[in-house]
């Protein structure tokens, strides 16, 4: 009788191609609005506007991807937009002032590699300190995020009184001429932002799936407790984790600021929600432990190729604005039912097994 | 006793859970000016007919009747309507709020129906203190409380609900002897008054003590129900573990290895004085099985905290295979070749959204890896796998959430992740918590033959068969302290029980001489 009783609500084999149909939904979302914009928008299949969306994806790409980590492990990192106006001003700073050492009164210019690997350095000196507040001295990760979201903005605007760092083309002279091609060069027809973007995508998501690091990162968000019991350096694992976050906002900095050719301070403003969305958007579960890479580049995608689709068939930036809270809104809710589902299935392979 | 009015009545309960059927058609009555003593297993579905009653569960099959007539309890606040009051086993309380608001936590005695009146919550809690003759000021934090006092502000919450029909799950699991004196006097003054009580324990002596009727629930069946003063011990266990003897796996003999751990004059003060570990030094040869008797809060768990490195403010020495430990962190331990299965598997044995592979392999993942980076998972499936066929764990498939598993299948997994780093040192802390009753078994065997292979084990319980069946030795534990140690040759259950008494008092002794005969 019980086993007509668990069999009788549902059969596991008729849950299954509805489960997969949810799991792949984002990637489903995002044919969809690409179909939906090949047909509404002229012109938007064309490589150069493909080209160029990319682009526009990529920056968001790269602060989600570092988010989604953060996310994983149950935390937040509200400071990433900050840290790319910061990390675009010191990049900017080194490119057009060199440092200056007082005591032997020289000026020392770097080049362009060195001035990368120290811009790098920076965000991810940023996301040390997050780190330390957050499992040194217990700050919750909204809250200490939070004030390294006003330092670093404010530290970016100190560094040039609030102006913008212009005309960042560098010189043969330091070795910074190449300084541009970060944002504008290409490797066989593809921006070097796409190929960064490739490399971190390939990186992160092996990291994930591949390396006791990357399991680490779900435990301490599934069970902290239980995930320090079983030997994990849960403080080591945040720690990584807001690092690599600074370290993904550092990248973007240098990109946008060598896109531009000049950096402003308040570049990257609001940059963490569109980050924390693209991470949500891809199935990472805000109350930690679940999340994947691809995932969050898929909702990266999603999110901004329906605002530049939006912008190209004239629709109101306002109605951008709605459009895109109502869509993560959805992905929420039908992300919810998918877990719903495979519990279900979970459940039913298991009673179907016997006790 | 025909004078007992029926009350409240379960026909044909039936509950299904994901993966397991804890009632099978249960029949149970609640008798008014009696106390119902409910008694099973581990997983025999006390709690999940207690939870019925209770409303906080609704049965798949079967209905409730009160006084005859056919009710729905949809949720506690309904079942509180119609009088019926439950002391759950798990305490549910608020430990950052006074004992006062804690007993009228929903029930807000205010003014006007917004002001919260603090003053008549906190005599009216003085009162229901003073009567279970506990002298904690009303405005005293919960938190701060010994556990035991905690069992009796619980108890004291829903003694204020003026319940008619009044279920306890295992009050006295914290409890002091002279303390579990007071409650039954409580119970005896409710009895008096018309309340029907309906009592949870597997401490046979107490229920015999204050017992009416009794029903014995096993594998999720009635298997008896009778007036207490019709059996006997004996006829109470046969219905309780049926014609299967307690199968506890009795010792293969070995021989004990060399001193494997060793702990001294381990030390960990308790929040608000005193020592919540005293001076504790005790030592485990390999190959051994030592069980720590001792009620909750006696500092069992916490002396296991304090091994393993999880207590900051510890101090005392541990020596692993000669060596002392002195890494402070758990990682460093377990690396040492100790390892901790925790009491609360939820809470802290396993990521539940994580999968039998995930959680199983997450202690020892560095074994599975090239150049401490690249993870092989087709050898780290091979290990799991194997391990799973090792521990008998019945899964549907490795990728499976463990959260789908049941209990004991769950704490198999959690002995499997221990055993995965190689440890030398197994500290189990109530190992048996919340598992049926053949997966209870199969937990033992899989210990004694853990032990036999070399292994140290050192367990915590509060169950006295099974410290008694289990052990090579017991100690027991009180207050933090270490009470008594003795070769299991030479422990009786008086003597243990005697020893785990938190006031020492002489009085429980008595009780317990008294009952001597009657316990298992």
């Amino acid at each position: 009788m019980t086993a007509n009783a668990i069999s009788d609500r549902a059969p596991a084999r008729d849950l299954s191609i509805p489960l997969l149909i949810l799991k792949a939904r984002t990637f489903i979302a995002l044919i969809a609005v690409v179909l939906f914009f090949s047909a509404a928008a002229p012109n938007f299949l064309s490589t150069a506007n493909l080209i160029i969306m990319s682009e526009h994806v990529a920056l968001n790409a790269f602060l989600a991807i570092g988010m989604t980590f953060v996310i994983i492990t149950g935390g937040i990192d509200l400071s990433v937009g900050s840290i790319v106006g910061l990390c675009g001003m010191v990049a900017g700073y080194l490119v057009l002032n060199g440092v200056a050492i007082d005591l032997v009164g020289y000026t020392v210019f770097f080049n362009t590699a060195e001035i990368v690997l120290i811009t790098l350095l920076v965000g991810i000196a940023v996301g040390f300190v997050n780190g330390i507040l957050i499992t040194r001295l217990n700050v919750a990760p909204f809250i200490a995020t939070l004030g390294t979201l006003y330092v670093a903005r404010g530290m970016a605007l100190l560094s040039s009184d609030g102006a913008t760092f212009p005309n960042l083309r560098g010189s043969a002279e330091w070795g910074t001429a190449s300084f541009p091609l970060i944002g504008a060069g290409s490797f066989l027809g593809v921006p070097v932002s796409i190929w960064t973007l490739i490399v971190v995508g390939l990186g992160a998501a092996y990291l994930a799936s591949r390396t006791p690091l990357g399991r680490y990162i779900y435990a301490v968000g599934g069970n902290e407790r239980a995930a320090a019991l079983s030997g994990i350096k849960v403080n080591r694992t945040k720690m990584f984790v807001y690092m690599f976050s600074g370290f993904c906002a550092a990248i973007v900095g240098l990109i946008i600021a060598s896109q531009l050719v000049a950096s402003h301070p308040a570049t990257g403003e609001t940059f963490e929600l569109n980050a924390i969305a693209a991470a949500v958007l891809g199935g990472t579960s805000m109350s930690g432990g679940r999340g994947k890479i691809g995932g969050t580049i898929v909702g990266a995608f999603v999110i901004g190729i329906l605002s530049d689709g939006l912008v190209m068939m004239g629709v109101s930036s306002f109605w951008q604005t709605v459009i895109k809270g109502l869509v993560i809104i959805a992905a929420v809710v039908v992300d919810q039912f998918q877990q719903r589902l495979q519990q279900k299935i979970a459940l039913q392979r298991q009673a179907a097994l016997g006790r | 006793m025909s004078g007992h009015e029926i009350v409240l009545s379960v026909r044909g309960a039936t509950k299904v859970y994901p993966g397991t059927q804890a009632l099978k058609g249960v029949d149970f009555d609640v008798r008014a000016g009696a106390v119902n003593v409910l008694v099973g297993e581990n997983g025999a579905g006390k709690s999940t007919l207690m939870k019925i009653i209770a409303g906080v569960e609704q049965p798949t099959e079967g209905q409730v009747l009160l006084r005859g007539e056919p009710v729905t309890l949809s949720g506690t606040a309904e079942a509180a309507r119609h009088g019926i009051g439950i002391v759950f086993q798990e305490l549910n309380l608020f430990p950052n709020m006074t004992i006062a608001e804690n007993i009228f936590i929903g029930r807000e005695k205010t003014r006007l129906g917004v002001d919260i009146d603090a003053g008549a919550q906190n005599e009216a809690a003085r009162r229901l203190m003073e009567r279970l003759e506990h002298d904690n000021p009303p405005d005293a934090k919960v938190g701060d409380l010994r556990i035991g006092e905690q069992q009796i502000v619980e108890i004291a919450k829903v003694l204020s609900q003026d319940a008619r029909i009044l279920i306890m799950d295992e009050p006295t699991s914290a409890l002091s002897a002279a303390e579990v004196d007071i409650l039954f006097r409580v119970i005896g003054e409710l009895k008096s008054q018309g309340v029907a009580i309906v009592y949870i324990s597997h401490r046979l002596e107490e229920l015999v003590r204050i017992g009416d009727y009794i029903t014995v629930l096993r594998d999720g069946r009635i298997t008896g129900s009778q007036e207490m003063a019709q059996v006997d011990v004996p006829w109470i266990v046969r219905a309780m573990i049926g014609s299967a003897s307690k199968d506890f796996a009795k010792t293969i003999h070995h021989e004990f290895g060399r001193e494997i751990l060793s702990v001294a004059d381990m030390t960990l003060p308790r929040k608000g004085g005193g020592f919540a570990v005293d001076h504790v030094s005790l030592s485990l040869r390999a190959g051994e099985i030592v069980g720590i008797y001792g009620l909750m809060g006696a500092g069992r768990s916490e002396l296991f905290d304090c091994i393993m490195g999880r207590q900051p403010g510890a101090k005392g020495r541990v020596t692993l295979d000669g060596a002392e430990l002195a890494e402070r962190s758990i990682h460093g331990r377990i690396k040492r070749g100790i390892a901790l299965i925790p009491e609360d598997r939820k809470a802290e044995g396993l990521v539940q959204i994580l999968s039998v592979t995930e959680n199983m392999a997450m202690s020892s993942l560095t074994a599975f890896t090239r150049a401490k980076v690249h993870l092989d998972v087709n050898r780290e499936r091979e290990t799991v796998a194997s391990y799973v066929k090792r521990l008998a764990v019945k899964v549907a498939g490795l990728d499976n959430p463990v959260s789908s598993l049941s209990g004991g299948n769950q704490q198999k997994i959690v002995i499997g992740k221990a055993l995965m780093t190689g440890p030398k040192v197994l500290l189990m802390d109530e190992p048996s918590r919340g598992i049926d009753i053949g997966a209870k078994a199969e937990v033992f065997r899989v210990m004694r033959q853990l032990a036999a292979e070399g292994l140290g084990i050192l367990f915590v319980t509060s169950d006295l068969d099974e410290v008694m069946e289990l052990s090579d030795r017991i100690i027991v534990m009180a207050n933090g302290r270490i009470t008594g140690e003795m070769e299991r040759k030479d422990a009786t259950e008086e003597r243990v029980v005697a020893l785990s008494a938190p006031d020492g008092s002489g009085r429980h002794r008595a009780a317990t001489e008294q009952n001597k005969e009657l316990v298992l």
